[in-house]
């Protein structure tokens, strides 16, 4: 083989949890009603704008996570066996081949052929002079840099902005196809609904976006290949690079985190509010004494127990990656257990309010189990929240995994992340002259995928929230009727309403 | 004479999604000074979005459309919003559903008071307190000088509708808007508010447009009403002609779904499908679809008014020129009275079905770190009933008296403080929870509100279902997968159960919210059946529904009584449902029952003077004979946590004796079955 696996921790969790998402995508497939809300998702413009841009972080991330050994080229003598680095590398390090390894000396400037300290060189003649050197890498293919770098830098732009296009075009036509043929209208009504913006769904934001991030990620594929597009940092690592690997981290932290405080507060909070008495005394006195104490405290004094426990058991890992790894599960595991309080009191209110409902007093009087009441009549009528929490919940932890590294409590400094650039950039910033592009780019990575999380929970919250969701329910209803009114060509969406007497449709709310 | 107020053409519309919904649709309507106009209509027909459109407080989807809103004259539509404030709480006021959510609860009673004289008077500080006191005297609230400086929340419900109408008076307004005034009040509260607002306006001479579902309030006090259907009005009448003679199909049926005692051994009429909805564009008649007498002509084109006779107009093409004639005769021989066996009452006594005995419900009211009681309150309070197999009792009473406190205690969903609850022979209170399990197939209940007791996220297969397979009689609980029925033998039942309360099969794999409220309710009652029950505890099933609903439910029930020979017990304010459908009737009052017998006994000779004073607040629907105007009951129901010594009712009693202050009356019978708790009568000496 020319490689050997390596499933990290959070690389086993990560595919878990990918496993998870397409199972449950895969069960509400055939379960219209658990839809609806997503399709309610679907129909928020920024929403979908948002989660256009996401979809590119998350297959980053993805790529990113796909961890092997590459085998080297020399062949271990005793055993004719291959030998792996001891380096491991992920699908993503090797798509990008080539920005990982354009290492320079140390700074250089967005674009630059020169680095950005002068160094002392030795001249032809022998004599020594200080100056901008060329860069090893960027701009290399320049005879004149002072000339001939702005007209070629354009003219590379607007080439990978021209495949940038292309493929978006390609997609565009593709894409139209395929919902015209879903929704049996021929190709050009179809285009024309999308463009006039008549679709359920916005397609053309969708469209819209999707074109802008083709074209900028063509502009940047095609300068990066000469050019370091976001600069070096001070070892000379390609800062674009960087900031690539530093979206898995914050992936990463933001849904294992979740993940691992999820069980915590839907267990508590449920059994809290479902059994009141003695077991709600506990749990609400366990998570106010936990919510009183600074969780930066908490979290810091872990990490450094963790981190001492790491140094003295060295033997525990083969690679330097496996220790990171572990530190940033272990981070995720003391983050999970300080975050889990809120949900568990917002759920422990809402089981609350909804044990007094006449439906649950019904199963009561059908003998119905604890058990079965709280799996089949509770959870699912609290999952709106914990979805909304999810997600809501999602932006605040990649920001923390900024602060808690850059205070050095956070990941593994070995480990890439936005948090562990911003520190690296804490000195940059001090320097003369000003390194400006690391905290730039950190942060400009990071408010992009911060907000598109978070315009991406707005919609989440407002398709799942009960109260709006009647009002645009009852909205979407009259729109079907207008709609089958219009186009009374259409086949009914679903064959068995038919046979309903007329007042089954009207579901209008009980004032 | 020229009308106070003129709406003409009214047209309001609301702006959701990408179908406007036309609640409001050419509307008309005149109102003259010192009349009570009562607008009705069952609900969602746009008649809240009427009363705010004339006062122009409409919400921010809502938009008026055209059409003209004349006070006086004046076109209220052309106002601008400055001046319109003048005429909002001085010439037209408004007191709404809800007394709880119209008042701010942090501001007290004078200060909201003078917040509206300050408004709309120049007054002086010592003048303003003085006519707030007057205000709060002329709408009855005792201690007014004292009250007034109290808060919201430490005045009941029917206090807070008064203060409202105080409120509402302050500006004397020359119309006053009263938008469902009663509606969450209870009947004998209900009969003191109208009272109260039949007498100011005898004496202010204001008009009042009334708006409410019930035809019992607006015969009570309204003296020309219209009939709302979908956005217009349909009907318009003087009180008196249009409860002789209500012309519109839609106006007969409400009369014929009304539930009666001279109805009992009949089905109700009812009124197919539902309200249309309002988003839809119409053709013809609006009422066509539920209509019996629709034909052709209905279904293209408008009715216009025609009058019928001065003063009575009515928009349907039976009564324009040309059809006349054959209405008349058509009138007598359609009354639908859909056709349910007659029912023999059979007074046979078989062994009890359900015996409690002396049960007690009590919740400590606890205070404090440390969660000490401090209290208790006793929602129930030693009730004792019997229910025979196959019949129905009424459990009667205002809201907070515990009805429904007994109806969970008697499925022991909550805890029993003290007590026996016995069915069919065997002690329930003394079973563990297992042993309970087992019993629980027998015993089932249907709750008020059909929109929180049926659970959002399953299926109605799933929620028929659910009790089945825990519940299947031998098979109490852990069923093992061979045991249980087949999916195919479940899948009939559910079928059968669906049809029996009238819903097709296909209905199974929905869920609730597609549903209305009265196929809900449907629902709930076809969950209870699943598991063949004995008794079906009933907990207001149709308080929440409109006549028209109410008449089919009520109509299910009775079929299913007659067909399975189920034992009900009736728990509702509602004495009309109770006249209908009950064979036995007990009366609560604040955790006790202080009157039972049956409905024959209690209905036409009340005993206890609580029983008097709860009949005589029903509002009468009969405008020929008013009934004398009888004393209605003052002040309010106690608080369970803080019982009166003695009788419970001597605080409120009109013939109290200083015996009734200290012991609770013993029981007094009157026939086998007929018995009250009143020092009036004579006392059973042994009894308990
Ligand atoms: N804010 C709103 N947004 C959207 N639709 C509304 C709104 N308020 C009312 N409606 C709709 O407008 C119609 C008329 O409502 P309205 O409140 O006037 O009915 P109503 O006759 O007073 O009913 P009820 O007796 O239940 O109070 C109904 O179909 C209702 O669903
Ligand atoms: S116009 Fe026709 S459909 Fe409408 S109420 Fe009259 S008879 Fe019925
Ligand atoms: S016992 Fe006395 S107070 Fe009670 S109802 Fe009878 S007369 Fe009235
Ligand atoms: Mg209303």
């Amino acid at each position: 083989m020319p490689f050997d696996p390596v499933i990290l921790w959070t690389d086993a969790l990560v595919y878990s949890l990918a496993a998870t998402v397409i199972a449950i995508g895969w069960r509400m497939q055939r379960h219209t009603h658990l839809l609806t809300p997503w399709r309610r998702v679907t129909h928020s413009a920024s929403g979908m704008a948002a989660l256009t841009v996401l979809f590119f972080f998350i297959l980053i991330g993805l790529l990113d996570t796909i961890h092997f050994r590459p085998a080297l080229d020399k062949v271990s003598d005793n055993l004719g066996e291959k030998v792996y680095s001891v380096e491991v590398l992920s699908l993503f390090d090797i798509i990008v081949t080539p920005l990982r390894n354009r290492v320079e000396k140390t700074y250089s400037a967005p674009l630059s052929a020169h680095l950005y300290t002068k160094e002392t060189v030795e001249l032809p003649d022998g004599s020594q002079a200080r100056e901008f050197t060329r860069l090893t890498f960027g701009g290399a293919h320049l005879e004149d840099p002072e000339v001939q770098r702005i007209s070629d830098i354009t003219e590379r732009s607007i080439r990978g902005a021209a495949w940038g296009l292309l493929t978006w075009s390609l997609i565009v036509i593709s894409l139209g196809m395929l919902l015209a043929r879903w929704h049996k209208i021929n190709f050009l009504q179809m285009h024309s609904k999308i463009w006039s913006g008549a679709t359920e769904t916005p397609w053309y934001v969708i469209m819209i976006t999707l074109g802008l991030v083709l074209i900028l990620l063509g502009i940047v594929v095609a300068l990066s290949t000469h050019y370091h597009v976001l600069g070096t940092d001070k070892v000379g690592q390609d800062v674009l690079y960087q900031s690539l690997k530093s979206i898995r981290t914050g992936l990463v932290i933001g849904t294992l985190t979740t993940l691992i405080m999820l069980p915590f507060a839907l267990l508590l909070g449920i059994a809290a509010g479902y059994f009141r008495g003695w077991v709600d005394d506990i749990i609400q006195y366990t998570y106010t004494t936990l919510s009183s104490i600074p969780s930066v405290l908490l979290i810091a004094a872990a990490v450094l127990m963790m981190q001492v426990y790491v140094e003295t058991h060295p033997e525990m890992f083969d690679t330097i990656l496996a220790r990171a790894d572990l530190r940033l599960l272990f981070l995720c595991i003391i983050l999970g257990i300080t975050s889990w309080t809120g949900l568990c009191r917002l759920l422990r209110g809402e089981t609350l309010k909804l044990r007094e409902m006449e439906y649950i007093q019904a199963a009561h009087a059908f003998a119905v189990s604890h058990w079965r009441i709280i799996s089949r009549h509770i959870l699912p009528n609290v999952m709106h929240i914990v979805l909304i929490a999810i997600v809501m919940d999602f932006s605040s932890l990649v920001l923390a995994e900024a602060v808690l590294s850059y205070v050095g409590v956070g990941v593994d400094p070995s480990m890439i992340s936005f948090g562990t650039m911003i520190n690296a950039a804490r000195l940059e910033m001090a320097r003369e002259p000003i390194v400006w592009w690391t905290l730039l780019a950190a942060f400009g990575f990071m408010f992009v995928l911060v907000l598109s999380i978070n315009l991406f929970a707005d919609a989440v919250q407002n398709a799942f929230n009960p109260r709006i969701k009647t009002l645009s329910e009852r909205a979407s209803r009259s729109s079907h009727r207008l709609g089958k009114m219009l186009q009374s060509n259409r086949p009914p969406s679903r064959p068995a309403s038919a046979d309903i007497p007329p007042e089954a449709k009207d579901n209008k709310v009980h004032s | 004479m020229m009308p106070l107020l003129e709406i003409a053409k009214l047209k309001t519309i609301l702006n959701t999604g990408s179908a406007p919904i036309h609640a409001v649709d050419g509307l008309e309507l005149k109102i003259f000074k010192g009349e009570t106009f009562a607008l009705l209509g069952e609900s969602g027909c746009g008649k809240s979005m009427t009363a705010l459109s004339i006062m122009r407080l409409l919400p921010e989807v809502a938009e008026i459309m055209k059409g003209h809103i004349k006070l006086d004259g004046n076109d209220l539509l052309l106002l601008p919003e400055t001046d319109m404030r003048k005429v909002r709480g001085k010439r037209i006021s408004m007191i709404f559903q809800e007394p709880m959510l119209s008042l701010n609860p942090v501001m007290t009673i004078a200060s909201q008071i003078e917040e509206v004289l300050k408004q709309h008077f120049n007054l002086h500080h010592t003048n303003s307190q003085k006519r707030i006191l007057e205000l709060l005297q002329q709408v009855g609230i005792p201690d007014a000088s004292r009250r007034m400086t109290e808060f919201p929340f430490q005045f009941s419900g029917g206090m807070k509708q008064r203060v409202m109408i105080a409120m509402a008076l302050a500006g004397e307004p020359e119309l006053l808007i009263a938008d469902e005034p009663t509606t969450a009040l209870d009947v004998t509260i209900q009969a003191q508010v109208l009272d109260l607002m039949r007498d100011l306006q005898q004496r202010t001479h204001m008009a009042i447009l009334l708006i409410t579902h019930d035809l019992g309030v607006v015969a009570e006090i309204a003296h020309r009403i219209a009939v709302m259907y979908a956005g217009e009005i349909i009907e318009t009448a003087t009180c008196k002609d249009f409860f002789q003679q209500p012309a519109h199909p839609y106006s007969q049926k409400l009369f014929a779904a009304l539930p009666k005692r001279t109805k009992r051994n009949q089905g109700l009429a009812v009124i197919s499908g539902n309200v249309p909805l309002l988003s839809q564009a119409f053709q013809g008649c609006r009422f066509a679809e539920r209509c019996d007498h629709a034909w052709e002509l209905c279904r293209q084109t408008v009715p216009e008014w025609t009058e019928i006779i001065p003063g009575h107009r009515v928009k349907c093409h039976l009564f324009s020129k040309e059809n006349r004639s054959e209405y008349q005769v058509n009138l007598t021989e359609k009354q639908t009275a859909s056709s349910v066996e007659a029912y023999h009452p059979t007074h046979h006594q078989d062994s009890a079905l359900l015996n409690v005995t002396n049960l007690k419900i009590h919740f400590p009211i606890s205070q404090g770190l440390l969660k000490h009681t401090v209290g208790y309150v006793k929602a129930v309070d030693g009730i004792s009933l019997t229910i025979t197999p196959g019949k129905t009792l009424a459990l009667v009473g205002e809201s907070g008296c515990g009805k429904t406190t007994v109806g969970k205690g008697i499925c022991l969903l909550i805890p029993i403080t003290e007590g026996s609850v016995q069915f069919n022979g065997s002690e329930l209170t003394r079973l563990t929870r297992n042993q309970l399990r087992k019993k629980r197939a027998e015993f089932q209940i249907i709750f008020q509100d059909p929109y929180s007791s049926l659970n959002p996220k399953m299926r109605i297969v799933d929620i028929l279902e659910e009790g089945m397979n825990i519940l299947i009689p031998d098979h109490p609980h852990r069923i093992k997968p061979e045991q249980q029925l087949s999916s195919y033998q479940k899948e009939n039942k559910i079928d059968e159960l669906l049809q029996r309360v009238g819903l097709p099969p296909e209905a199974k794999w929905r869920y609730p919210h597609e549903f209305s409220g009265g196929q809900r309710q449907r629902i709930a009652i076809a969950r209870a059946l699943a598991v063949n029950p004995k008794l079906l505890i009933c907990d207001e099933p149709t308080s929440a529904l409109d006549v028209s609903v109410q008449a089919q439910i009520l109509n299910l029930l009775r079929t299913l009584q007659q067909n399975l020979g189920l034992a009900y017990l009736f728990i509702t304010h509602n004495i009309s449902v109770v006249e209908y459908l009950a064979d036995e009737v007990a009366v609560m009052y604040l955790g006790r029952i202080v009157e039972r017998g049956y409905v024959d006994e209690v209905l036409n000779t009340p005993k206890h003077p609580y029983t008097q004073a709860l009949l005589s607040s029903v509002p009468v629907i009969q405008a020929t004979s008013k009934r004398p105007n009888c004393t209605h009951l003052k002040g309010e129901l106690p608080s369970p946590a803080n019982t009166p010594s003695g009788c419970y009712f001597h605080p409120r009693c009109p013939y109290v004796m200083p015996i009734c202050r200290k012991i609770y009356p013993e029981k007094s019978t009157f026939s086998q079955t007929h018995s009250a708790h009143c020092y009036l009568y004579s006392q059973n000496q042994n009894s308990a």
